[in-house]
């Protein structure tokens, strides 16, 4: 057990997985950098560092570099996949599904149930997401309310580096599809990490905070939010249950439920746009099920329903932060 | 072997294949006209559900190509698929039955005519996607290289297909890794009703140098001409050399998809074609004329391929449709 960042955790839970099964490659747009160039021979690691050391012990067989071509490259990760590696491909921002989402929703997501159950296509799609370091419409959004719309997919949302390592392993070692969402404003988040490989299984909620009066379910970034405000208003007597999700795709229904039909007040936190999200998901799931439980409206804090803006000042705005979330379930906790 | 016998030293490497190896090759492609001629019939009778693309009058592609395969090897095709389908050895009986929507069918009914697959014959799809193939192919090629299985990979896509970006990016991809990958241009004259003539702004062999690889073009009413091109493509990424391009000229009988009416072709454009070039008409009056099968040993090939997709056709009839179970089943390994 040691402290490491979000981005450790992940290099370290690849390495892991890389040294335990040959099988196991990884490759995108400079994952290793320097293709072809005079300089360095590691120099970037993906832009943000993540897959940076390996290509020492792996070699360039194994951490691939590729073109700027999505469509090419996640294609082949999806084909390699279905014909006996587990690869690991990085799509550096999720904005970018627009290039390459076909080789992801029709051909992944779909072989093993087209083909009848013959097909099992192990690929991981790494890939970052997220507002809040200034990156403006094209490289903020979330987006993985699309993926968790498709039959076929799992998403995987890890709110912190303990998240991080065990869900990763689990996504390189599980046999489906897999879309692993990596908040860019996470990498530097540190915590204690095991150094022994471990997993997390899938469609396993984690309670991070539990409290009688309020429930807030949520992922990603916002758990650390969730938890933020839980912290504070435990000085006001207001006792919060914060459920993280960690997978939307599958998705814990039960200790959803159960945590609702304890507090009987639901505030729903996702950085994710509103229309057919995560959000509105769980709360018609909740109406739907659990309707007789519920003592007031449920919350929902979301970013609005507009794509994510540049000036500081204006995103600030947009994502739904610990101040938004404390006055939701302030709201939720003295309706009556 | 051949190069021993100066008179043949111009002759095309499929004639020099042994008798069992042609009546091999007439055998595929009968067998995949008599499968796209009965589901002619079957469809315009109503009882094939959904879209159906058929391959009669470009057999002598898919075969020319597949002769050169193993299992190991992998192939992904196009919307266009049985005849990949059957010349790289699914079972057509299960394919019959996958069409006509049956249980058993070589996907249990989920993917009917435009998703066959078996990817235990290294079939990875036909697909319904326009350019959905060569990508995956990339990724199929890479697994081969990375796991040293001796394998080749080939993507087949149309004319359409060739225009799309998928394409375009994977053969870039192919080159700079270096992939054992073949990319095939089945080039039918058509993109749904849009001539390629129109839709492919410079040449196939040329797109092909551009990105560094090497490009033919072939006749691909004509058997032998396509299995020479097979081999030397096929070969060449079989030693590591990385991919190449094969651009089939060919021609489609049918319409795009079954019930088009095909008004966008001129008056007897089909009929001529297949009166002057049919390719299983060329590949009988060859090896006649070579002396390598004879009239009644192709005759009886003919018979047998009738014989077999009748059967398949009445199997396909009397099978059972799948089970409201099977709704929910097989959409992830574990969930």
């Amino acid at each position: 057990m040691s402290m490491k960042s979000y981005r450790q955790a992940i290099n370290e839970a690849l390495a892991q997985e890389m040294r335990r099964d040959p099988t196991v490659v990884f490759m995108g747009e400079d994952n290793v950098g320097g293709m072809g160039a005079a300089g360095e021979d590691d120099p970037w690691g993906g832009v943000l560092g993540v897959t940076k050391n390996l290509v020492q012990e792996f070699g360039r067989e194994r951490c691939l570099d590729t073109p700027i071509s999505e469509s090419a490259f996640i294609g082949a990760a999806v084909g390699a996949a279905a014909t006996g590696l587990r690869p690991v491909a990085e799509l550096m921002f999720v904005d970018f599904m627009g290039v390459c989402f076909d080789q992801i929703f029709n051909q992944a997501a779909k072989f093993r149930y087209m083909f009848g159950g013959h097909a099992v296509t192990p690929v991981v799609i790494r890939t970052m997401y997220g507002a809040g370091l200034r990156a403006a419409s094209q490289h903020s959004q979330c987006l993985y309310p699309l993926f968790t719309h498709i039959p076929g997919l799992k998403v995987v949302m890890p709110s912190s580096p303990y998240e991080a390592k065990g869900l990763l392993t689990q996504a390189i070692r599980d046999d489906d599809p897999v879309i692993f969402f990596e908040h860019k404003l996470l990498y530097d988040d540190k915590e204690e990490v095991p150094d022994d490989p471990y997993t997390i299984p899938f469609g396993e909620a984690n309670l991070t905070r539990e409290g009688d009066d309020v429930t807030i379910v949520t992922l990603g970034r916002m758990v650390k939010f969730a938890n933020e405000v839980t912290d504070k208003l435990e000085g006001d007597d207001i006792a919060c249950t914060v459920v993280d999700l960690r997978t939307t795709s599958p998705l814990d229904e039960d200790t959803i439920l159960e945590s609702v039909q304890e507090t009987g007040r639901l505030v729903v936190v996702d950085e994710a746009n509103p229309r057919c999200s995560i959000a509105t998901d769980i709360s018609a799931l909740v109406a739907e099920k659990a309707f007789s439980a519920l003592k007031a409206p449920i919350k929902m804090v979301t970013a609005p329903h507009t794509p994510p803006p540049f000036a500081a000042e204006l995103e600030d705005l947009y994502i739904p932060g610990p101040a938004k979330i404390e006055a939701a379930v302030r709201d939720v906790a003295a309706f009556s | 072997m051949a190069m021993t016998t100066q008179a043949q030293t111009t002759s095309p490497p499929g004639l020099q294949l042994p008798r069992e190896e042609l009546a091999r090759a007439y055998k595929m492609m009968c067998d995949i006209r008599e499968f796209e001629v009965h589901l002619h019939d079957e469809f315009a009778a109503g009882n094939i559900p959904g879209f159906v693309h058929l391959y009669a009058g470009e057999e002598a592609s898919a075969v020319g190509f597949m002769m050169h395969l193993k299992d190991v090897d992998r192939i992904a095709s196009t919307h266009r698929g049985h005849g990949h389908c059957i010349a790289k050895g699914c079972d057509i009986k299960g394919m019959m039955k996958e069409i006509f929507g049956r249980a058993d069918g070589l996907c249990g009914g989920k993917g009917g005519s435009m998703h066959i697959a078996d990817l235990d014959k290294g079939m990875m799809g036909a697909n319904g996607i326009v350019g959905g193939g060569p990508p995956l192919i990339c990724g199929a090629a890479l697994s081969a290289k990375t796991l040293k299985t001796d394998g080749v990979a080939i993507a087949f896509v149309g004319d359409g297909g060739s225009n799309q970006g998928t394409t375009l990016e994977s053969y870039n991809l192919a080159r700079v890794w270096n992939l054992p990958a073949v990319f095939v241009v089945e080039d039918n004259g058509y993109a749904q009703s849009t001539a390629s003539t129109w839709s492919v702004g410079g040449s196939q062999v040329k797109r092909a140098e551009g990105f560094g690889m090497p490009g033919r073009k072939v006749d691909g009413h004509d058997f032998f001409d396509v299995y020479d091109a097979a081999e030397e493509a096929i070969t060449r990424a079989r030693n590591g050399e990385g991919p190449s391009l094969v651009h089939v000229e060919i021609y489609r009988y049918y319409g795009h998809f079954e019930g088009d009416a095909t008004t966008y072709r001129g008056p007897n454009e089909a009929e001529k074609v297949e009166a002057e070039k049919d390719c299983l008409m060329m590949f009988r009056r060859r090896v006649s004329e070579e002396g390598l099968l004879d009239p009644a040993q192709l005759d009886e090939i003919e018979q047998e391929s009738r014989r077999l997709i009748d059967q398949a056709v009445a199997e396909a009839k009397a099978a059972p449709p799948p089970s409201e179970k099977d709704l929910l089943t097989d959409v992830y390994v574990s969930y």
